[in-house]
């Protein structure tokens, strides 16, 4: 059975290779469907969708709030605390928020009852429409150390539209933003380009999805006439390449002011269009066998 | 010892590129790739010796002794992490930050926190010159921590008397990057005239501002986008940030890069680009006056 809203994690390991290009085009042409940005230290999809009737929410974290007339300075927590984000200081506790991790335990282990936790903004999530594309993107506040929470919110299975085909714009790199990403995604699409700084982080990317057990398939983007490096990776692990996207000034100069090319050009509507289609295709072959498994 | 650290908010605008070139320039004792988790500076600066290797163990994992557990389901009530599935008690690798907050709440001893290979440590050395770098184990998640390690690597190895270390950074305004800013004396920031990348450029200066570091900001293929170049460039001048140079677009960077050379290795409009930012920088970075060559 084909699976009509199947959830597509484009990633790329090396930045700039083209995520945002391919997600934004990939949900422009597929019509109804819903695209996230969870590259929530630096989101750019909506600069290109331009949502409107934005709804925004404010993420928080649980971070320590300490009764000092309760505490008894046992430095229980700050031994505790495994994050190193509370230290005594003049024999008493003093919490640094950035580094807290959430996870509770200083407020358990504290005898005297001393701590409570408060909530703490650290960025928010936005939601607005932009032609047929539903638009969430979450935004980290600059300073903040980690995005992880915003995109646990950004993915929560409530929020998400049954029905329609997701495309995640995750980050880059392969760390734990990338892992929260991706998590539960039924395909995996990887942008490659045609340098050795592109392959190699292709194969780090290639290998975390593979430690995760998701199908994938490529996309490379920037071609030109000489030799692919990236074209060379795929063919070597087998992994299916389900479009190529020339080199091409003009799709380069509309993307830089922020456009989107498949609404503006027919040739790149074409380009994307088929593009989706090989996808599809290759994400119902392969979610079907997944299942079958 | 002063550092530069490399920068940009968005993936791609050249970081490495410059990074590389820089090093060739100052003929660099010291350098270091903190981009743990898609390192690339090794592909651009040749090492003739095999580094040494030390594994990094992040935190530690947490472990349930089944045959102790008694399924009393506390784990994972306190577990803020959905690390711990009361299907099967066991913990997710993947999940679990290593808090500890299982181990404190189980009544009968059965879970411990075991050490856990979160990455290795690279460092090469040839007669007086270091290169830290790392590579950050797949599924390891957090990787602040292993930047904090790779520059503390750097400045332990390299020797007494070395006046400029510079160190390539990670896309993105969060702990990686944060991590790298730590001790910093000057943050050079490649830039991309392109909406996205000025809208990241704005995040990355915001945050590097946090830490009252010096900022310097150059474009990079500036000639695909004018405007968008003439934008950065207000926008440092409104802000006061020293703008030092702009980079045209050339294939034949590409070319030398995927060549394992740095741009200027070889003649190309680049490279005598990136040779001007890089005297530029030095007078940010030593007013005062330097030793370091500034490249011919």
């Amino acid at each position: 059975m084909r699976n009509k809203s199947p959830k597509i994690a484009v990633l790329s390991g090396k930045g700039g290779t083209g995520k945002t290009l391919v997600s934004v085009n990939l949900a422009s042409v597929a019509g109804e469907s819903l695209y996230i940005d969870c590259d929530v230290e630096e989101p750019n999809g909506h600069l290109f969708f331009k949502p409107e009737r934005v709804c925004e929410e404010g993420i928080t974290v649980k971070v320590p709030e300490v009764n000092e007339d309760l505490c008894g300075g046992c430095r229980k927590c700050a031994d505790f605390c495994k994050f190193h984000a509370i230290a005594f200081i003049k024999d008493k506790p003093y919490v640094f928020e950035e580094l807290c991790h959430s996870c509770g335990g200083c407020a358990l282990i504290c005898p005297d009852q001393a701590i409570d936790e408060r909530e703490r903004v650290v960025g928010r999530v936005q939601r607005g429409i932009s032609g047929g594309v539903r638009v969430s993107t979450g935004v980290l506040n600059t300073g903040e150390a980690s995005g992880i929470p915003i995109i646990k919110r950004l993915l929560e299975p409530h929020g998400l539209q049954e029905g329609l085909p997701v495309f995640i714009d995750c980050p880059p790199g392969s760390a734990c933003a990338v892992m929260e990403s991706l998590q539960g995604a039924d395909f995996c699409l990887l942008v490659g380009e045609p340098t050795l700084f592109g392959v190699h982080n292709l194969r780090m990317v290639h290998d975390l999805v593979r430690l995760f057990g998701k199908p994938e398939g490529v996309v490379l983007n920037k071609c030109l006439a000489e030799e692919n490096p990236a074209e060379l990776f795929c063919l070597e692990k087998n992994i299916p390449i389900l479009g190529r996207i020339q080199f091409d000034n003009e799709l380069g100069k509309l993307n830089s002011d922020g456009r989107i090319a498949a609404r503006e050009r027919p040739r790149f509507r074409k380009l994307f269009a088929s593009l989706l289609e090989e996808v599809m295709k290759e994400v119902g072959h392969e979610t079907a066998a997944h299942t079958q498994r | 010892m002063k550092q530069l650290l490399i920068l940009s908010g968005k993936g791609g605008t050249g970081k490495t590129t410059v990074a590389g070139a820089f090093i060739r320039l100052s003929e660099a004792k010291a350098y270091a790739d903190c981009d743990v988790d898609a390192p690339n500076l090794h592909l651009v600066t040749a090492q003739a010796r095999e580094p040494k290797r030390t594994a990094y163990y992040g935190l530690p994992k947490a472990e349930i002794d089944a045959d102790r557990c008694v399924r009393c389901g506390r784990c994972e009530e306190a577990c803020r992490f959905q690390a711990i599935s009361a299907a099967e008690f066991k913990v997710d690798p993947f999940a679990c930050e290593g808090c500890g907050v299982c181990e404190l709440v189980c009544p009968v001893l059965a879970i411990s926190l075991k050490p856990a290979q979160a990455g290795k440590l690279m460092l090469y050395r040839e007669g007086d010159r270091v290169f830290s770098t790392a590579e950050l184990k797949m599924g390891s998640g957090t990787s602040g921590m292993l930047v904090t390690e790779v520059k503390k690597q750097m400045v332990e190895a390299s020797q007494e008397g070395v006046q400029l270390a510079i160190v390539d950074g990670s896309p993105g305004i969060g702990c990686p990057v944060i991590a790298s800013l730590s001790g910093v004396d000057m943050v050079l920031i490649v830039a991309e005239p392109s909406i996205s990348g000025i809208s990241d450029m704005d995040r990355i200066i915001k945050t590097a501002q946090r830490f009252r570091t010096k900022i310097g900001v150059c474009s990079n293929k500036y000639d695909t986008n004018l405007a968008n170049t003439q934008k950065i460039e207000s926008f440092c001048a409104e802000r006061g940030l020293p703008f030092v140079g702009r980079i045209p677009f050339d294939s034949e960077a590409v070319k030398a890069v995927n060549r394992g050379q740095t741009v200027v290795d070889v003649p190309c409009s680049s490279g005598s680009a990136v040779r001007e930012i890089f005297r530029e920088t030095l007078k940010l970075l030593f007013p005062e006056g330097v030793g370091v060559s500034p490249g011919a």
